[in-house]
């Protein structure tokens, strides 16, 4: 430890300066290197080498064959209309269930944060969802609740006149994103939770001082604050829901036909059944520079968060 | 900044009574697969799969005896030492460089930072293929140690920004009062950063170890047979050969279990796990 850096300033997370001695810049660094190199060892080594393969053709069945091939994976995946229905179907589930899910988690997030009987034992309930590991929560939904004879959907649902429905041959995506709501919701209700509890109560204290109605309270206090929270809850689930995988594999498997394939399963499919190495790496690419799109929306409302903070 | 007191409304409204019903209402809802996954695994095949759902019977240990029998424990094995590997890692590797962009930062620690949590948001599905050819070409496909590796790197981020989060909110006072007292920098990391972080570190190892016992993706196209791990097991269950939704009851709520409890554990800290952080 050196006098020219005092612990204070740096608690204030201003960052030391561009005058640090070379070995002192080092010595920082150094905790940092292992997990760095790590990182990078494992996500941006791979992704470059996907770029590399994406400019190649190349087949695993046919080894050696490789060539130089220009943009032409790239024209093949777009002009693929398996891979335009994959982006199709991405959108549509993923835009289905990160809407739904927050509309639910706004919905729960409101009544959790009232005073009641049990209030944490319900929220411990509404949290498991997300926890219970999602390959068993697919195969759970795909035979007890889904089975058009035993499943608990179409029992739940026979006083409507719903009747020995085969939901997931007939309505693959509805099911798919029913089934990702349920697991998602509890996601978007923390963090909105979080959200309405870090309020300054002295705020909401003064408005209803004020004589401000409930409805005038939120709209006026409660929802400019929790702007932010919601956002961060819409971009980070798109970012994950986009990657779902497992429900796919093991409720649909795609199908039926087509219907429910969406990119990673695309990708996996074209990647260990075709093994066409170079239009799954195109389609891999072209799925990074739309997370990055998203991602970077992401960055920025967590960046505000921090600011804010401070 | 001192943490504020976060309950605004004192005592019970008459409305609370409805806002509890709804509540408990939707908790219902929403744990029903659960508890359904839950029960059916105490059944016989014949009474898990009848119309309408059977909901009284004599529960049986049948179904969970037979998982066990069927070589679930390489699995299981499997899974441990993939998720609890991994996360001692992440700590190991996750706290120096959390210490690194927080308390004694390096120059362009925000750069740093924000490149960390880009990782996280890299989609599996465009970096696996490489992953595959790599490790096929080194001989290493369906091996613990490199699924324990990516799980380490998927995990990494998080647990950085975590820890991050936990060492920022040590009290300036405690730091400068170690400096005075001539504390070096390995007793001051030792006696008083550590400890204080204690349950910061073990919010965050809960969270890594969730996100690597249920993770599918990488399991099930970098593992085979020797080292494939508990959401492996499950594919097969995916057809619907005869009346098996009892056995994969008890199989899933296997599986399901550590987590959850884990979870339960740890959920004062699972928002802060989720959004990197960035919100508490």
């Amino acid at each position: 430890m050196t006098a020219t850096a005092p612990p204070a300033p740096a608690r204030e997370r201003r960052g030391p300066g561009p005058k640090l001695p070379l070995g002192e810049r080092w010595s920082r660094r150094g905790p940092l290197l292992p997990a760095l190199l790590l990182v990078v060892l494992f996500t941006q080594l791979p992704m470059a080498v996907t770029v590399y393969y994406s400019l190649q053709s190349r087949n695993l069945l046919r080894p050696g064959e490789s060539a130089f091939a220009g943009f032409d994976n790239y024209v093949a995946v777009v002009t693929d209309a398996h891979f335009r229905g994959a982006v199709v179907n991405t959108v549509v589930l993923t835009a289905g269930v990160v809407l739904l899910a927050m509309a639910l988690g706004v919905a729960l997030a409101v009544l959790l944060d009232q005073r009641f009987l049990g209030r944490n034992v319900v929220r411990t309930l509404l949290i498991t969802p997300f926890l219970v590991m999602p390959a068993a929560a697919a195969l759970v939904w795909k035979h007890a609740m889904f089975n058009p004879l035993f499943g608990v959907l179409n029992w739940a649902l026979s006083p409507f006149g719903v009747d020995r429905v085969d939901w997931v041959s007939e309505y693959p995506m509805f099911s798919l994103v029913l089934m990702l709501t349920w697991q998602w919701t509890p996601f978007m209700m923390l963090i909105v939770l979080a959200g309405l509890q870090s309020q300054d109560p002295e705020v909401l204290e003064a408005a209803r001082v004020d004589g401000a109605s409930a409805l005038q309270t939120f709209r006026r206090i409660t929802f400019p604050h929790l702007r932010r929270f919601i956002e961060l809850g819409l971009l980070l689930g798109s970012i994950f829901i986009v990657n779902t995988f497992d429900p796919i594999y093991l409720i649909t498997q795609g199908g039926p036909g087509q219907a429910t394939t969406n990119l990673p399963y695309f990708i996996y499919q074209v990647t260990f059944r075709a093994f066409e190495v170079g239009e799954a790496a195109a389609a891999g690419v072209v799925v990074v520079l739309c997370t990055i799109l998203i991602a970077s929306f992401a960055l920025r409302v967590i960046s505000g968060l921090f600011r804010e903070e401070r | 900044m001192p943490a504020q007191p976060k309950r605004r409304r004192s005592g019970p409204r008459p409305s609370n009574v409805l806002v509890g019903v709804a509540a408990w209402a939707a908790a219902l809802v929403f744990f029903f697969p659960v508890l359904w996954m839950f029960v059916s695994g105490f059944k016989q095949e014949a009474q898990a799969s009848t119309d309408p759902p059977t909901f009284l019977f004599a529960p049986t240990l049948d179904q969970f005896a037979a998982i066990l029998g069927r070589d679930f424990t390489p699995y299981l094995l499997n899974s441990l030492m993939a998720s609890v590997g991994s996360t001692l890692l992440v700590l190991a590797l996750a706290t120096p460089a959390a210490y690194a962009l927080s308390l004694r930062p390096v120059p362009g620690w925000r750069d740093s930072l924000f490149f960390f949590i880009s990782t996280r948001f890299m989609p599996p599905a465009a970096i696996i293929l490489p992953l595959y050819i790599i490790a096929s070409n080194a001989d290493v496909l369906d091996n613990v140690t490199v699924l324990s590796l990516v799980y380490t790197a998927m995990n990494l981020p998080i647990a950085v920004w975590m820890i991050r989060s936990f060492l920022l909110e040590l009290p300036t006072a405690v730091l400068e009062a170690a400096k005075i007292d001539g504390a070096g920098f390995f007793t001051e990391v030792r006696r008083i950063i550590l400890p204080m972080i204690a349950p910061g570190l073990a919010a965050t190892a809960l969270i890594c170890f969730i996100f690597a016992w249920n993770e599918f993706f990488f399991a099930v196209s970098l593992t085979s047979t020797r080292a494939a791990t508990v959401p492996v097991f499950l594919t097969g269950f995916i057809t619907s050969e005869g009346l098996f939704l009892a056995r994969l009851s008890a199989a899933a709520t296997m599986a399901a279990l550590p987590v959850v409890l884990a979870g339960w554990l740890a959920q004062k800290w699972l928002v802060r796990g989720l959004t990197m952080g960035a919100v508490k």
